[in-house]
């Protein structure tokens, strides 16, 4: 098996230190569709609750299928890439289905319109994210995989903080104008659509007439090289607690994180924007299992953190600031570390692999966090998953042990 | 086995075609989101300009010196949000306008309580204890979009309830509600989220439970709204205690009647999520009685007197955010009718 990187044919030649133009693309394709679904994120609470009269019961439904749908799809999005190898028209196809998700938001009054429109647009996602991910891992050198998923998930960030200034400009200008943001949202999407359809180009991983069939992705991802990897994404996986109740932790013990709670998400994505490009080169030099490691280190400094008995400025920065470095340390590096673990045919189902073993032990351990809190409130839970990540960190660093050395055809 | 990784353009159309595309796309995109967000603010604004002006009466005094209605005036036009009052002798008639604006307000003789939104790149929720003359004089502990607020009878006790929402919906346990009671003039009594929660003789501990729309029976007890795993329960609670008991499953932010003998509620049936019910629920002999109006009625009632209680409901066919306040009577009778047009959150004041 060979696996020689060439260039993509966009000017990425050895010894010039740029990122693909098809990493650039991808994520000016990403940047324009977190604008858009940000926009529709950061008022949808409003929108739900003032305008549509949802109960927070029915909200919190919402949420609940919000998650869960992603994590189903992504496998199959990922497998479907490989399968044609064509993981680009995959990804159109779920670019796509979100930025149409959106224009339907308009008529979709009743609460199972909104539900079916949620949907979709999760659905969506869960289905681009791993062909996505496989395309840019096509498309860079292996010496800088890191770097080209810390350039695209800043310029993910970069969309994702935009979204709502736009949104909430818009509502500024037309108050009361819930359409006019979902149709600015569409557009926005759309635009981001017809630069994928346009200039991504569609890498073809597999064989001509030799198709990826089920039984080898299972091969590859229930595979030596994959398997430790895996065990490593999901035991951590299980020991980290969703940032939606770090926030809530810190919003707990003192009043200057309950005032700006919803700037403390803002915080994080700062920081991650700041942080992802630097930890992805860091990941390519001193390698991506090490900085995977010790993102968890710093999500355990996090911890430990917020559930100080004191509160104010400092520590709430600290808090954010250590969130972010523990996503731009494992958010892009996970997939950059996994892409280089499985084949290139079947590289969009081992990354979706990867990705949904976290997604699900993230949702165990949030569903644990919860009941923990409410038997034994924040404080006691912190300490508690502090205690768990500390000694889940060291097991995940031998398991991810010559990780890159298993890579494949290097 | 070998591996094609360089990029196939499929023989494509060239660069020049595929700029000039996107070129379109992009235009299209601007003309016709522009062009839509351009209309609805043309509509807008020449909605305010053909409302008709609302009828404003003189001056406050006289009108707070008897019995009065004080509410959120959603008429179109430079006031809109404004609170304003008129005389229960004359709902219909001029109103007068207070110099604040509130998106929730509630009222007794000599006080007022406001929830009102500051609306920026980031929308800041603020609540404030206002004089007799709406100059504020505390402000009060609320994150989060507000939802409800109540004053006890003598303004001696506030509650509000707000949605706390993080910026993302993805996140499960994200959204809940916060209900803070404080005292007027002083000590936070707290969040009622942390007072014991008793149903059927158990505790609930759930992290799920949620509390809201409180009423104020007198200096201790009120009663509120609790939520765990997706039911709902009238509770009646204590301030001393830091306790809240169920009374009965399926009903949703309580309205005390002035008698003090009734509650009403919004309950879910076998509705639809996000659609209610009024009911009145009889606190001597637990009966329930479900009112007339059949529209989902998603607001804290007023009782405008013993038999007949107030609510808020959007427009239905307007294009902006236009409210009705309602009456319908509160033993299960008579219609709807509207009590005041154009007009949110009633506050009613003898």
């Amino acid at each position: 098996m060979r696996d020689r990187p060439h260039s993509d044919g966009t000017g990425n030649r050895d010894g010039v230190r740029r990122v693909s133009t098809t990493v650039l693309l991808l994520g000016l394709v990403s940047l324009l569709t977190d604008v858009s679904s940000e926009m529709v994120a950061s008022v949808l609470p409003l929108y739900l609750t003032a305008v549509v009269g949802l109960s927070p019961i029915a909200y919190g439904f919402l949420d609940g299928i919000y998650q869960g749908v992603s994590a189903f799809v992504r496998l199959a999005g990922g497998y479907a890439g490989d399968r044609g190898g064509q993981p680009k028209w995959v990804a159109v196809l779920g670019y796509g289905a979100s930025a149409l998700s959106r224009i339907a938001m308009l008529p979709a009054a009743g609460f199972a319109a909104i539900t079916a429109v949620i949907t979709a647009d999760r659905l969506g996602k869960g289905l681009r994210t791993a062909p996505r991910d496989a395309l840019i891992a096509g498309s860079s050198e292996p010496s800088m995989l890191g770097r080209s998923f810390g350039v695209h998930r800043a310029l993910d960030t970069v969309g994702a903080a935009l979204g709502p200034l736009v949104a909430f400009a818009l509502l500024a200008a037309v108050p009361g104008s819930y359409d006019s943001v979902f149709v600015v949202s569409f557009a926005v999407a759309v635009v981001g659509v017809a630069v994928l359809v346009l200039f991504v180009p569609n890498l073809r991983t597999a064989g001509r007439g030799a198709r990826v069939g089920l039984r080898r992705v299972a091969a590859e991802i229930g595979g030596r090289r994959l398997r430790r990897p895996l065990f490593a994404a999901g035991l951590l996986g299980l020991v980290t607690v969703g940032d939606g109740f770090l926030y809530l932790a810190l919003q707990d013990r003192d009043d200057f994180a309950a005032t700006w709670f919803p700037l403390l998400y803002v915080g994080t994505s700062l920081a991650y924007l700041g942080l992802a490009v630097p930890l992805g080169r860091l990941a390519d030099r001193f390698g991506r299992a090490r900085v995977l490691v010790a993102g968890h280190g710093a999500l355990l400094v996090c911890y430990l953190l917020a559930a100080l008995p004191a509160g104010g400025l400092t520590l709430t920065v600290a808090v954010l600031l250590c969130l972010g470095v523990y996503y731009a340390a494992t958010d892009g590096v996970l997939p950059a570390l996994v892409s280089r673990l499985v084949s290139a045919q079947t590289r969009g189902s081992g990354i979706a692999a990867a990705q949904t073993v976290v997604v699900l032990a993230r949702f165990g351990s949030s569903v644990l966090f919860g009941l923990l809190w409410s038997l034994r409130g924040p404080q006691w839970s912190l300490l508690l998953f502090a205690l768990l990540l500390a000694a889940a960190v060291p097991v995940a660093a031998w398991l991810l042990r010559g990780a890159e050395r298993d890579e494949v055809g290097v | 086995m070998s591996e094609r990784r360089s990029a196939e353009r499929d023989g494509g159309p060239s660069l020049r075609v595929r700029l000039a595309v996107l070129g379109t796309v992009a235009l299209l995109a601007v003309v016709g989101a522009g062009g839509y967000v351009w209309r609805v603010r043309h509509a807008q604004v020449s909605l305010e300009a053909a409302a008709p002006p609302v009828a404003t009466g003189g001056a406050l005094e006289p009108v707070r010196g008897q019995p009065h209605l004080v509410f959120r005036s959603t008429a179109l036009g430079a006031q809109y949000g404004r609170v304003a009052v008129v005389p229960l002798s004359a709902p219909d008639g001029p109103r007068t306008f207070a110099p604040v604006s509130c998106e929730r307000v509630h009222a007794t003789t000599d006080r007022a309580v406001c929830l009102s939104a500051e609306r920026g790149i980031v929308t800041t929720y603020s609540a404030r204890l206002l004089d007799a003359g709406w100059q504020p004089i505390q402000d009060l502990p609320l994150t989060g979009v507000p939802s409800r607020t109540r004053l006890s009878a003598d303004g001696s006790l506030v509650a509000t309830t707000s949605f706390v929402a993080g910026d993302s919906y993805a996140n499960p346990g994200q959204f809940s509600t916060r209900t803070v009671v404080t005292r007027a003039g002083g000590e936070v009594v707290g969040d009622i989220e942390q007072f014991k929660l008793f149903v059927d003789g158990r505790s609930v501990t759930a992290i799920d439970r949620n509390m809201w729309g409180v009423t104020f029976a007198d200096g201790d007890r009120f009663y509120a709204t609790a939520a765990s795993g997706g039911r709902t329960w009238l509770v009646e609670g204590s301030l001393a205690r830091r306790t809240v008991t169920a009374l009965h499953e399926d009903a949703e932010c309580p309205s005390l009647s002035p008698d003090g003998t009734r509650v009403a509620v919004k309950k879910r049936g076998d509705l639809p999520p996000g659609r209610w019910r009024l009911a009145v629920y009889d606190l001597r002999d637990g009966r329930q009685t479900l009112l007339s109006e059949t529209r989902s009625v998603d607001d804290q009632v007023e009782w405008l007197d013993d038999d007949t209680v107030l609510y808020g409901l959007p427009r239905a066919d307007a294009a902006s955010a236009t409210s009705d306040v309602w009456a319908v009577p509160a033993d299960g009778g008579g219609q709807p009718r509207v009590l005041v047009a154009d007009a949110w959150s009633p506050a009613v004041v003898r």
